[in-house]
């Protein structure tokens, strides 16, 4: 909310596809709809609206969006993610190898690349 | 920053490139959609450009709400808001795009009751704090915001405050995508997929662009590591003659989407027959409008709209830039009489949009001569 | 040639300002104001090409050196973590004088207040005034005061006229700025702006930032006594943050500026609210900083001498000048991407400073 008579012009940066991680660290005691997160020491209120079918709980991350959290942030799938990532470019370097070793490549498909390349 | 700085970890950006070198046929040139402005940003923000390729091409889409918005429909909001009675509130974003008499930052100069909000329900929270004037929403945005609108208009119902409405500018991005891939100009690989759209849609409205289209879409994160791991995806899918719908965002999309948010939006709007966006034309289907049980917090129901439609000056091409055909600089007015600061059409006002990121971000930089090392 | 010519006559000079009213944008540090600046005023006061503009301006009288600058505050809310207007009034000025290579000396004080301002609040503020100008060592010489109605004022807008006294062996010239000097910041940005904007209290976020106002001459005293010589240029980067400041040194050098993006001090606080906003930390404003181009041979011993001063520790070189791109910063990383970052466009934080 902007205070009266005041030019606020916009802090820069469009709201639409702006969304950040941010730790849920207080649930607000008279509003189950309200938390308080933090984003690296700034502590910002958030609604927590739509994601009443799984409420989250302090310690829970969330992403952020227009004031309203929208998704819960998976610990798990950011991980995997991050494993996959690690791994880029290894598997052809397995690949490389075993190649030197002279043995035939019978059939591409075999090659171990493609599951850990997509990260489905 | 847990959850961004990992994905921006210099070591994995550059190991991410290097795949992408060696996954990309150099006999090949793919031309891959990036649909969201968030993208589009994210890209120029992050120089993801001077990482990748050259025989990658990625295309801006009309994933930025200001952008296709027709300068009419701002026309019509301020004629609202012009009633010393009505204060005016939208997102930061508005402020400064242009309607036909001014943007509405220039109408607050010359009088307006205009005020930033940062969440509609800061908007709801204006009403209450101004029982004597009505608070009127300049609602915008595709389906990540629409879900925020529609709460909030519950419980402006639920909580009896009657000094609040929504002007409602909510557009659908199926249909965007749509008209895209309708268009004869464009031929595309596969495209980067919305991925704030997508934690409230899921990933399964995209099905008919892998199954009809034949064209494999990988819904994608915000994040460097994000955007360059979605086009490994995708590489890889080409590479193989596949065309799937795959989740790269998965710690944050879930597959089905949210339901809260879905149900929330379906409680309070409906489709409209049809919508004029910007560049793209009249598309059916594509635009979201109060059902008639909340009509009492319908801007356009309380107020006389006067339906104003405004052609876009002839000479700028925002049409051509928004589907791609075009690149920002291929604008005859791109640097010269439309810039940031005089902005003629949205997509150089929105920092979304592909016009202001290219010159804010990269468009100087086509003077350099040699590459630029980044050594501290 | 024409009416110009005779004795006694001003020939009115070429207005480049063509906007037919002032925004708040004319006032925010960033384009406008420079346009505002270089195209109505500076035609009139300082001929037609006047060169570049600095934060002080450095004058001869009688055979005396002496460095003038004078700096208006215009802040709301008055009072904020880590200082109030009165503070920055003095250091705001104090530090123009610093950046401009001058000891600063006196500060005369112009308050324009508004009526029904609490006397207790003009206490507190004359109270900072003083203290400020005793920590900074410069003399509070005299002033103005004015009262206007009721609505006209945000309860106080206070002006500061600073005089130094030009310190030896410094010469500020972009002119003399070379591909390969190193760029040098006394420490982390956007504590300032973004205290301001949380103390409005509109946003629904609070964090734990105090404004970073403090004179820099300590430090630029430091920078002196390490590497006078190889000084080029200085400034405080204060509205329109150090995109603004290098953008305008990028300008009147004609060369490019590379700032390495890691190497860029920012508080985690600064950094999450901006994010949160979509905010760029290079443009919000700093009360408490300085940026300083120096000779390469001279830049590590200068770095060195900042860091071992009090204040100084988190001081870095961020970039350095190059040919290209002419006119323009450029913000590398780590990875190899790019990206220009421009003059401050609009106004995003008004009445920050």
């Amino acid at each position: 909310m902007s205070t009266d008579g005041e030019a606020e012009i916009p802090p820069g940066g469009c709201h639409m596809c702006l969304a950040i991680p941010g730790k849920i660290v207080e649930l607000v005691s008279d509003n189950p709809n309200s938390a308080m997160v933090d984003v690296v020491g700034m502590r910002r209120r958030v609604d927590l609206g739509l994601l009443e079918e799984d409420r989250p709980v302090p310690g829970d991350w969330v992403l952020i969006h227009v004031g309203f959290a929208m998704s819960k942030i998976s610990e798990v799938d950011a991980i995997d993610q991050m494993k996959t990532l690690e791994m880029l470019g290894e598997c052809e370097a397995a690949v490389q190898e075993v190649r030197g070793y002279g043995l035939e490549e019978t059939d591409e498909k075999q090659a171990p690349q493609d599951g850990s390349l997509s990260g489905d | 920053m847990k959850y961004v700085d990992e994905f921006r970890d210099p070591e994995l950006i550059t190991k991410a490139a290097e795949e992408i070198r060696r996954l990309a046929d150099p006999n090949r040139h793919y031309r891959l959609m990036e649909v969201c402005g968030g993208h589009t940003h994210a890209i120029y923000r992050f120089g993801l450009k001077d990482v990748l390729p050259p025989n990658i091409e990625l295309i801006h889409g009309p994933g930025c709400p200001v952008c296709v918005l027709p300068m009419g429909r701002i026309d019509d909001a301020l004629s609202v808001a012009a009633d010393p009675d009505v204060i005016f509130a939208a997102f930061g974003d508005m402020m400064r795009v242009p309607g036909t008499h001014g943007s509405p930052l220039e109408h607050k100069a010359r009088g307006m009751d205009v005020r930033i909000v940062y969440s509609p329900t800061d908007a709801i929270k204006l009403a209450k704090l101004n029982a004597q004037k009505h608070v009127m929403f300049f609602a915008i945005g595709f389906e990540t915001t629409a879900p925020s609108t529609a709460l909030t208009l519950q419980r402006a119902k639920a909580e009896g405050i009657h000094n609040f409405s929504v002007f409602c500018n909510h557009v659908t991005i199926i249909p965007a995508i749509r008209a895209i891939l309708d268009s004869p100009d464009m031929r595309l690989d596969g495209f980067i997929g919305p991925g704030h759209v997508s934690t409230v849609i899921g990933c399964r409205p995209y099905e008919w662009i892998a199954k009809n289209e034949r064209k494999p879409i990988v819904v994608c994160g915000f994040e460097p590591l994000d955007l360059l791991q979605s086009i490994v995806m995708l590489l890889a899918q080409l590479q193989k003659g596949e065309a799937k719908v795959e989740n790269q965002y998965k710690r944050v999309v879930p597959w089905e989407g949210n339901r809260a948010a879905l149900k929330a939006m379906a409680e309070i709007f409906q489709l409209r027959p049809y919508f004029e966006w910007r560049g793209l034309g009249f598309i059916s289907q594509s635009a979201l409008r109060i059902r008639e049980e909340y009509a009492e917090w319908d801007a356009e129901q309380r107020f006389h709209v006067p339906g104003i439609r405004v052609t876009d000056p002839k000479a700028a091409q925002c049409g051509e830039v928004l589907k791609g055909v075009l690149k920002p600089a291929q604008c005859k007015l791109f640097g010269r009489e439309c810039t940031p600061e005089n902005p003629v059409g949205a997509l150089m006002v929105s920092s979304e949009g592909s016009c202001a990121a290219y010159y804010n971000y990269e468009h100087r930089k086509a003077n350099l001569l040699t590459s630029i090392s980044a050594s501290a | 040639m024409s009416s110009g010519a005779k004795l006694g006559h001003i020939v009115p000079p070429k207005i480049r300002f063509r906007e037919p009213q002032i925004e708040m944008a004319h006032g925010a540090g960033g384009k406008a104001s420079r346009r505002l600046v270089e195209g109505l005023f500076a035609p009139f006061f300082f001929g037609e090409f006047p060169g570049p503009l600095g934060d002080a301006a450095q004058l001869k009288i009688n055979g005396a050196r002496m460095a003038v600058t004078t700096d208006s505050f215009v802040v709301k809310p008055l009072v904020f973590p880590g200082g109030s207007i009165g503070e920055l009034a003095v250091n705001g000025t104090v530090n123009d004088l610093a950046v401009s290579g001058a000891k600063p000396e006196a500060l005369v004080i112009t308050l324009i207040l508004e009526a029904g301002l609490r006397t207790d609040v003009l206490q507190a503020e004359i109270q900072a005034i003083a203290d400020s100008a005793q920590r900074a060592g410069v003399r509070i010489a005299g002033g103005d005061t004015k009262v206007v109605e009721h609505g006209k004022a945000d309860s106080m807008y206070i002006t500061t006229t600073g005089l130094g006294a030009p310190i030896p062996g410094i010469e500020i010239d972009p002119r003399s700025v070379r591909p390969g000097d190193k760029v040098l910041l006394s420490g982390p940005i956007g504590d300032h702006g973004i205290t301001i904007l949380l103390a409005r209290g509109e946003l629904d976020m609070e964090g734990d930032l105090r404004s970073d106002t403090r004179s820099v001459f300590p430090l630029v005293g430091a920078l002196a006594q390490a590497a006078g010589p190889g000084v080029r240029w200085m400034r405080d980067p204060t509205r329109g943050g150090v995109a603004t400041s290098l953008n305008e040194l990028a300008r009147d050098c004609g060369l490019g500026v590379i700032l390495f993006e890691d190497s860029i001090p920012v508080h985690d606080a600064v950094r999450g609210a901006c994010e949160l906003l979509g905010l760029e930390p290079l443009h919000i404003a700093n009360e408490g900083q300085f940026l300083s181009v120096l000779a390469p041979e001279l830049a590590d011993a200068a770095l060195k001498a900042l860091q071992e001063a009090p204040g100084g520790d988190e001081a870095r070189i961020i970039g350095e000048m190059r040919e290209q791109p002419a006119g323009s910063v450029l913000v590398t990383t780590l990875y190899g991407g790019s990206r220009i970052v421009d003059m401050l466009v609009g106004d995003p934080l008004p009445r920050i400073c």
